[in-house]
């Protein structure tokens, strides 16, 4: 059974099940259950329902603490810059306690934020940093673009016995899909192919899959067949599928909203340099925001992130090319 | 086990035990830079000076109560039970080593024996300490969790953010504040408001509403007090407290940071290398927390001589054995650095 949900809905669904299944679920956060209206308050208690002060070094690393000792918390953090005056915690802690400690412990931590904010929200808050926490190693990085991919990857985060940053774009909030009911898992480290095509293989992530989906029936509409791939988690990262579905188009264009040197699609197109250089019929190209902060009039915002235009530019670059041995 | 009140003899008696077994497995780390260069990699902080704090503190403890502490761990587990082979064996790098030498001095661990794990980053463990007063609390498990960190820490956003979580929590945390003098090499004078306006580093308990009290660390049973109390009141569900245990690091921070191949050890005390107050470390020695409790303890007839003897004997044969064992223990496989990086 599916039912219609919206993004923020499924996000909801998926830790409220998970709180029903596990009583080891605690859930807190600033600015959440404030008063007893709350629907996880109301459900599941004061204990394991807290609204918290703006401590992030501490709400994360009691985070970590608490599930070092046998909680599995979802700290709730809103936005990714957050997480970056706790960084140590994030970077330095909760990935490096079981290794250090000889695999004596699990943390078995969901660090939940948004991210990418496009609505004027300037420099300090709109930006996209998983590049940074993908390549800790014991650390994992989970980045819906769907509401079913909300519910599944939340459901697997809150499961994982490692600490998981789940990273929500908030212009993807009010999207509305539909979502399995009940138990439903998206598993860590399979991406999934959001449309099939044959002419140019298309990578990207969150808000990026749904530009690149449009820019691809665009391209339709001019003959060229473009397939959409999302990793849908970039720590573990599926680099078989893109590689595979690059052997299938030759061609390969990385759509991220991060600047370019943070970006995910630095990592990957080196992955499929090493992989996949066979493949491909043209060189690889990268649609990534320009390397400014994020600007606040909406015009300059415009200009320095990527867009369908954009996408689109890049696809037929691509497609153009006759590899050297055709 | 006995809370706060009077400990039994055979109770005085074990806390003597474990702090010479302290002093005892620290003099032996730090000879190791001697005896066996090349042995120890990294950096080591020793708690000697500490046994009054650590053990006043951790015999107030129940049979299930966690502990955690920061990077300056080599103690706490020692008296938790953790084999001093495997203690050593873990500063040695050995297979043998309670982290199988994934971890070393900083980060030594036994959640079994109720040592979760450390942090070598100041104050972040304290944070982590303060979650696992969640868990108590969540799970009513009936712990407490005594969290010790440094005077250096208690400059540090975690321990503001932590204590105040706490106390809005009402959490089952002990804080113990163990003020040593010295921030790495930097005196708490030059660093400390409260130190420099002449009040007690407890004092910083007052911003968030709890009780904060300062008790001479040098000596054992102040310590055990203070902590009994605090830990009863955490045991109650009435919050966390703050107790500051004002002693004196008898070692330098670490042993001196250089670049292979270059040898390292420990330094003078920083009192001595960097301030040139020969004076000052001369007078705190005079205060050392074993030789203070081993007269006491003699002079009531709780412990005769030849008993205390005994115990520092036994005390110098388990860490001779210790290094013995550590050295004979092999180094881990390579390849198994990429084991545990995930659950």
């Amino acid at each position: 059974m599916a039912r219609e949900m919206m993004f923020a809905e499924a996000m909801a669904a998926a830790i409220m099940e998970e709180m029903h299944r596990d009583p080891d679920v605690v859930f807190y956060g600033q600015n959440m259950a404030m008063t007893e209206r709350d629907p996880f308050l109301k459900r599941f208690g004061k204990e394991r329902v807290r609204i918290t002060p703006i401590s992030e070094t501490a709400e994360i690393g009691a985070g970590i603490g608490a599930a070092m000792t046998g909680l599995r918390p979802i700290v709730e953090l809103y936005m990714n810059e957050f997480m970056l005056v706790a960084f140590n915690q994030v970077i330095n802690e909760a990935p490096r306690l079981r290794y250090m400690s000889g695999g004596q412990v699990k943390v078995p931590l969901v660090l939940k934020a948004g991210f990418g904010f496009a609505a004027g929200w300037a420099g300090q808050h709109s930006n996209c940093l998983y590049h940074t926490m993908m390549g800790i190693p014991g650390l994992k990085v989970a980045m819906p673009s769907t509401p079913a991919d909300a519910k599944g990857l939340l459901t697997a985060a809150i499961r994982d016995d490692n600490p998981v940053v789940y990273l929500h774009h908030y212009m993807l909030m009010l999207d509305k899909g539909e979502v399995p009911e009940g138990d439903y898992v998206v598993p860590f480290g399979l991406a999934d192919i959001k449309r099939a095509g044959t002419d140019v293989t298309i990578v990207a992530t969150a808000w990026m899959v749904k530009k690149s989906l449009a820019a691809a029936e665009e391209l339709a509409n001019e003959g060229i067949s473009a397939e959409v791939v999302d990793p849908r988690t970039l720590a573990p990262l599926d680099v078989k599928t893109i590689v595979e579905s690059v052997k299938k188009t030759g061609r390969l264009v990385l759509v991220d909203q991060a600047p370019r040197q943070s970006s995910a699609a630095a990592v990957i197109a080196g992955e499929v340099a090493e992989h996949g250089f066979e493949y491909l019929k043209a060189p690889v190209r990268m649609v990534t925001a320009l390397d400014t902060p994020i600007p606040y009039s909406e015009p300059l915002e415009r200009y320095v992130l990527p867009d369908e235009e954009k996408i689109m530019r890049a696809v037929r670059s691509v497609v153009s090319r006759q590899s050297a041995g055709a | 086990m006995t809370r706060a009140g009077s400990p039994t003899s055979e109770r005085l008696v074990w806390m003597y035990t474990q702090m010479v077994r302290i002093r005892e497995f620290e003099e032996r780390v730090k000879r190791t830079f001697t005896e066996h260069p090349g042995v120890m990699r990294g950096h080591a902080h020793l708690g000697d000076g500490a046994e009054g704090a650590i053990v006043g503190a951790l015999a107030t403890r129940s049979e299930h109560d966690l502990v955690m502490p920061s990077y300056r761990c080599h103690g706490y587990p020692l008296v938790l039970g953790t084999p001093a082979r495997n203690l050593m064996a873990e500063i040695y790098g050995r297979k043998d080593g309670v982290c199988g030498g994934f971890g070393g001095s900083m980060h030594l661990a036994d959640p079994a024996r109720h040592f979760p794990g450390t942090s070598g980053i100041i104050a972040q463990s304290i944070a982590h300490a303060t979650g696992a007063g969640l868990t108590a609390q969540v799970k009513k498990t009936g712990q407490v969790v005594y969290c010790f960190f440094g005077d250096g820490a208690t400059k540090q956003g975690g321990f503001y953010e932590s204590l105040n979580l706490a106390a809005v929590w009402k959490l089952p945390v002990v804080y113990v504040l163990e003020n040593n003098q010295y921030q790495a090499y930097t005196r708490v004078s030059l660093e400390d408001a409260n130190e420099m306006a002449g009040d007690p580093l407890s004092q910083k308990a007052q911003a968030f509403s709890i009780p904060g009290k300062t008790v001479d660390g040098t000596e054992v049973l102040e310590v055990f007090e203070a902590v009994g109390r605090a830990a009863e009141r955490a045991r109650a569900g009435k919050g966390p407290s703050l107790v500051e245990a004002k002693f004196y690091r008898l070692s330098a921070h670490g042993n001196a940071i250089t670049v292979p191949p270059v040898p390292t050890q420990f330094p003078e005390h920083e009192a001595v290398e960097v301030y040139g107050n020969k004076a000052e470390y001369a007078e705190w020695k005079l205060k050392d927390p074993i030789a203070k409790f081993r007269a006491r303890l003699t002079a009531k007839g709780t412990l005769r001589e030849a008993a205390a003897k005994q115990i520092d004997d036994r005390a110098s044969t388990e860490m001779e054995d210790a290094v013995q064992f550590s050295l004979a223990s092999p180094l881990p496989t390579a390849e198994d650095a990429v084991k545990y990086v995930y659950a």
